[in-house]
Formats: structure tokens, sequence, C-alpha cells
């Protein structure tokens, strides 16, 4: 390859069993939901491999919280795509659900003794003190990545009282913050004399 | 199980997958409805809730935890794989169709703005997530209302452990600090 990949154009150099093996690791180690997994992703593709910038990132939660589905499924479907196509969106899923339904297959065997474990319940309390301070981590490390202006400032808040009073669902707290950026370039437009 | 009840089963859980959004939680009324409509799990002695519990305590999403999970006890390994890509196929689809939408646009001056709208709303999202994770770990209970009796010194020091560490060595994984984070827990919860 002679030219470096750019942004969105798909990148070869990721191998299918990279992308496999990295989701493979992320299903295995998400406990609690979802949003557990933001963590992990931030941290394997935007850190550690640089599949994705910060905005990026953000746009992935945004497509992954708006479509149906499980977050964890949706951001794997979508990297995977991005990275390296239809195979890269298959094996990325196979990869992120794959850990899940081996460990459930086994324990579905032994379902009475698992249930009695109580160190497993210990082990999950401190599992949660834990991705809170992931999910801390992720979010303002996202923060930082976003433009500085009073602008994004009021539309972080906005997202925020939103999401935090639970008056609408979230796939239309994020589908309203796409109307308003489309009705600030709107405005910017006009005010610059120019047409859409 | 006959094909026709593994097709049921498959498509039952195609139907949950395609009209749940925001996580697998969302999909508990939709999988109630199920078990009920069909008669899953009559020959167990587990309850839904059990199901969701252990659903919850396993990796990966809860979503193909349950689904795998019903499946595995309605008909085995065919009935798992089979109700698994059905949870999972809706949101395979869709994303593909986004994903190459977005590939074709994404330069395109409208979907840049609109974009630029969303970023910023879903950092505010993610910060309502940060805020109701940190009170569900420290407080075992929703946002509101909240009870300071509900307080959990053991899950704070955990929380304040974990965090120190992650500050103090930027290069511990995320998955380090899940397995200290347990650790932690069952000697807290366990020993203490």
């Amino acid at each position: 390859m002679k030219n470096p990949p750019s942004i969105g154009a798909p990148d070869n150099k990721v191998r299918l069993s990279t992308l496999f093996g990295v989701f493979a690791k992320i299903g295995a180690f998400t406990f609690g939901g979802g949003y557990a997994m933001i963590a992990l992703i931030s941290k394997e593709s935007v850190e550690k491999r640089k599949w994705l910038n910060e905005s990026e990132f953000l746009d992935l939660i945004a497509i992954a919280e708006s479509t149906p589905g499980p977050i964890a499924v949706n951001s794997a479907t979508y990297l995977g795509y991005k990275l390296r196509g239809f195979w890269g969106s298959f094996f990325a899923t196979l990869g992120v659900v794959l850990p899940s339904f081996v460990v459930i297959v086994i324990l579905s065997y032994f379902l009475e003794a698992f249930r009695h474990l109580t160190w497993v319940g210990y082990a999950f309390q401190g599992i949660a003190a834990g991705v809170a301070v992931l999910i801390i981590n992720a979010a303002l490390k996202l923060f930082k990545s976003v433009p500085k202006n009073w602008l994004s400032f009021v539309l972080i808040v906005f997202g925020f009282i939103l999401a935090v009073t639970d008056l609408i669902p979230t796939p239309l707290v994020i589908l309203s913050g796409g109307i308003l950026g489309f009705l600030i370039h709107l405005s910017s437009r006009r005010k610059s004399g120019e047409s859409l | 199980m006959t094909l026709p009840e593994l097709l049921v089963l498959f498509l039952a859980f195609f139907e949950i997958g395609l009209f749940t959004f925001g996580g697998g939680y969302a999909m508990i009324p939709m999988i109630e409805e199920a078990v009920l409509r069909h008669g899953w799990l009559a020959n167990t002695s587990f309850s839904l809730v059990d199901f969701i519990a252990v659903s919850e305590s396993t990796p990966g999403p809860f979503a193909v935890n349950i689904a795998t999970f019903i499946g595995m006890t309605e008909a085995g390994i065919p009935g798992a794989i089979l109700a698994t890509v059905g949870v999972v196929l809706p949101s395979f689809i869709v994303i593909l169709l986004i994903a190459r939408f977005f590939r074709a646009f994404s330069g395109h001056p409208i979907v840049k703005a609109v974009l630029s709208g969303i970023r910023p709303v879903v950092v505010g999202i993610l910060f309502t997530v940060m805020l109701s994770l940190t009170v569900k770990a420290l407080f075992h209970s929703p946002l509101w209302p909240l009870a300071w009796s509900d307080f959990d010194w053991k899950a704070l020091v955990i929380f304040a452990v974990i965090f120190g560490l992650s500050r103090l060595n930027k290069k511990i994984g995320p998955i380090i600090l899940i397995l200290f984070s347990a650790g932690l827990g069952i000697l807290l919860y366990g020993l203490v």
C-alpha cells in the first residue's frame, strides 16, 4: 500500500483475525451492560490501535445508541465494517458474541450450582465500582475532544439534562442533537450569505 | 424441538432484536412477553428472573446472554445458536446499511453539521451514564430517589482504589482494572 489509509476508507492492514480477537476480548470482559463496553472499546480502538479518533468514536456511540439492538453488537458491526467491509463486520460481531455464547452454554449445565456461588455476587459488586471508574475516565477523555465553545457547552448540558431526567428516549435525544446541529449550520450559512 | 418450533424461536428473538433500542435491558419486557406467549421455560425449575440474574452476572452483552440461555434451555445447542443469531441479526443488518451510507456521505456538509450537533449531546448523555453508574455502584440504587442509608463504604473504597490506580499509571488496561475490582469485591464483601 503506497497511500496511508485515509479516515473512512477500509484499512487493509487490520487483519480479520485481529478484529475477531479484539472484539472477543471486549466481549469476554464486559460486565454490566453495553455502557461498560464503551470504556473498553475506546481504549482498544482509539488509544491503543488508533482505528478511530475521538470524534469518530462519538459518532460510533451515537449510531450504536440510536439503532436497535445491543450497543456492543452495534459497535462491533460498525467498526468491523469501517475497517474491513462486510467480513470485518462479520468477524467483529462474531468475536463480541462468541465468549458470551460459550460461557452461557457451559453455565446452563451448572446453573443450580452457579446460582448459589455467593462470591460471584461479591465480585460483581466490586466490578460495578470498577466499571464506574472506567466510564468516568472514558467520558472525560471524550469530553476533551469536543471543541471548546459556548455552543458545544450548551449542547452538552442539553444532552445531559434530557438524559438525566429521562424525559425522552435516548435515540430521540441524539436525534434532537442532530437537528440542532443542522439548524445551527443553516443559520450560520444564512448569516454569511451563502445558499445551502 | 421440531423445525417449526426452532423457527419460532429464531423469529421471536429476531423481533426482540429489531424492536429494542438503547441496550439489552430495554429488552426485558419484550422477552417476558415472548416467554409467556410461547410457553417457554415451563419445563425448568428456573424462572425468568433467575435467567436475568445469571445473564447480568456473566460477561458479554445482556441481550446475547439471555437469548443464548433461553435457546439452550428450550432446544439445546441448535436453539442457542438460532436464538442468538436471531437477536443479533437485526442490528447487524441495520448497522451494515448505516455504515455504508456513512462511508458514502460522511464528507457531506449537512452530515458534518448534523454530527457536530450530535457529538456534544452524546458527551452529555455519557455524563448521565457516568453519574448513574457511579450512584448504582456506591448506593446500589437508581439515581433517584437517593438515600444516604444505602451508601456502601466498601464500594467507595474499591472505587477510590481503582480510580487512583487508573490515574497513577495510565498503562494499566481496563481488563486488569476490572479483574482487580472483582478481586477487591470478593475480599471486601466476603472476608471483611
